[in-house]
C-alpha cells in the first residue's frame, strides 16, 4: 500500500524540521508532502533543504484548503491512503502504524488519533476540556458513534475518503465538520488513542469570549453540513 | 403627459440603453444582465402606463401607491444582493481550486526540472 503523509504547515519554521526528521526516522515507508499554506517565514526553504516535496500555496487558504490540496496531490499520485500529520510537532510518527489498524481490520475510511483516549492523558485548561467535551457530545450524537477528540490533526484517510474529500472538504472547521460529512457519505469512522506532545514553539491563543464565539460558529457550520446535499 | 412621466420614461429608456450597450460591449455578461433588463422593462411599463401603479397597488391593498414603488425597489435590491452573494461564493470556490491547482503544478514543474538537471549531470 502506497501511503502519502500530508503535513500542513503555516509559519512552522521552528517545528517543521523536527517533524520531518521524526517522519523519516519512524515512518520511512511513507512519502511525505508538506503543504505550505502561504507561510511568510522560512518553512518552505527548510523543507526543500531536507529534500522533501513542498506544495507552496500562493496565499493562505486555511487548514481546510491546505489539506484538500494534499488530498488532490495524493489522488493525482495514485496513493492508496493518506495520513494527516500536523506540522507543529504535536504528533509522533511512531504512532502512524497504530492509526492503520482500524483500516486493516475493518476497512475504516477515516481514522482519528484521539488524545483523550491515550493513557498518558492530556492536560489542558478547564475551558478547553469543556469545549472539547461539548463538541465531542454533539459530533458523537450526530455520527452515532463515540468520538472523543473532534479536532485532532492526526488522521488516516482511505482512498475512498480521499476521493470524497478531494471534492468536498469543508473550509471553516474542517476537522469537526469532516466527521459529519464523512458520516453522511457513509464512510466508516474510527478512533484510536494517540499521544499529543505540547507545542514546542509558538502557542495558540484562546480566551473565553473567543471560545464561546468559536463554539457558536462551529455549531452553525455543523448545522449547515447537516442540510447539505451530498452526491 | 406630465413632466414627471416624460422624465421617468426618459430615465427607464436610459437604463435600458445602458444595459444593452454594456452587454453589446461585453462589459456585462448576459447571465447577469437578465435582472437588469427586467428592471428596466418594469420601470418602463410603470412610466408609460401610469395607472398601472394604482391598479397594482390597489390589488395588493396598498393605500398609498407610490409606496409600492419603494417596496419594488427594496425587493429588487434584495434579489440582486442575494444574486451577488451566490456569485461571490462560486468565485471564491473557483479561486481556491485555482490556487490549489497552481501550487500543485508549480511543484510538478520543479520536480521535472530537478529531474532534468540530474539527467544532464549524469
Amino acid at each position: 500500500m502506497r501511503v502519502l503523509v500530508i503535513v500542513p504547515a503555516y509559519n512552522e519554521e521552528e517545528n517543521i524540521a523536527g517533524v520531518i526528521r521524526d517522519l523519516m526516522e519512524n515512518y520511512p515507508e511513507g512519502d511525505i508532502v508538506v503543504v505550505n499554506d502561504g507561510s511568510c517565514d522560512g518553512t518552505s526553504g527548510i523543507v526543500r533543504r531536507l529534500g522533501v516535496t513542498v506544495i507552496d500555496l500562493s496565499y493562505n487558504l486555511g487548514i481546510g484548503g491546505a489539506m484538500q490540496t494534499g488530498f488532490l496531490h495524493a489522488l493525482a499520485g495514485g496513493y492508496d491512503a493518506a495520513i494527516q500529520f500536523d506540522g507543529d510537532g504535536q504528533h509522533n510518527a511512531d504512532e502512524i502504524r497504530k492509526i492503520f489498524r482500524p483500516h486493516e481490520k475493518m476497512n475504516a475510511d477515516l481514522v482519528v488519533g484521539s488524545r483523550f483516549l491515550s493513557e498518558g492523558g492530556f492536560t489542558s485548561s478547564l475551558q478547553r476540556r469543556l469545549g472539547a467535551k461539548i463538541l465531542s457530545f454533539i459530533v458523537s450524537t450526530l455520527v452515532g458513534k463515540k468520538i472523543t477528540d473532534t479536532t485532532s490533526g492526526f488522521r488516516f484517510y482511505s482512498r475512498r475518503a480521499l476521493e470524497f474529500f478531494g471534492s468536498n472538504y469543508p473550509e471553516d472547521y474542517p476537522e469537526v465538520e469532516a466527521f459529519i460529512l464523512a458520516h453522511k457519505k457513509g464512510l466508516i469512522i474510527e478512533e484510536v488513542p494517540a499521544e499529543i506532545s505540547p507545542r514546542k514553539f509558538g502557542r495558540s491563543s484562546i480566551t473565553v469570549p473567543r471560545a464561546v464565539y468559536y463554539m457558536v460558529k462551529v455549531l452553525l457550520a455543523i448545522f449547515v453540513d447537516l442540510m447539505k446535499k451530498i452526491e | 403627459m406630465g413632466l414627471v412621466q416624460i422624465a421617468s420614461i426618459a430615465g427607464s429608456v436610459f437604463i435600458l440603453v445602458v444595459v444593452i450597450e454594456l452587454i453589446r460591449r461585453n462589459r456585462l455578461k448576459e447571465r447577469y444582465s437578465l435582472i437588469w433588463l427586467a428592471t428596466a422593462v418594469v420601470l418602463m411599463a410603470f412610466s408609460v402606463w401610469r395607472r398601472l401603479l394604482d391598479y397594482v397597488a390597489l390589488f395588493f391593498g396598498i393605500y398609498y401607491p407610490p409606496s409600492f414603488l419603494f417596496l419594488l425597489a427594496i425587493i429588487f435590491l434584495i434579489i440582486l444582493l442575494l444574486h451577488f452573494s451566490t456569485i461571490v461564493s462560486s468565485l471564491s470556490e473557483k479561486n481556491r481550486r485555482l490556487a490549489q491547482e497552481l501550487a500543485m503544478l508549480k511543484t510538478r514543474i520543479e520536480e521535472k526540472e530537478a529531474g532534468g538537471e540530474r539527467e544532464k549531470e549524469q
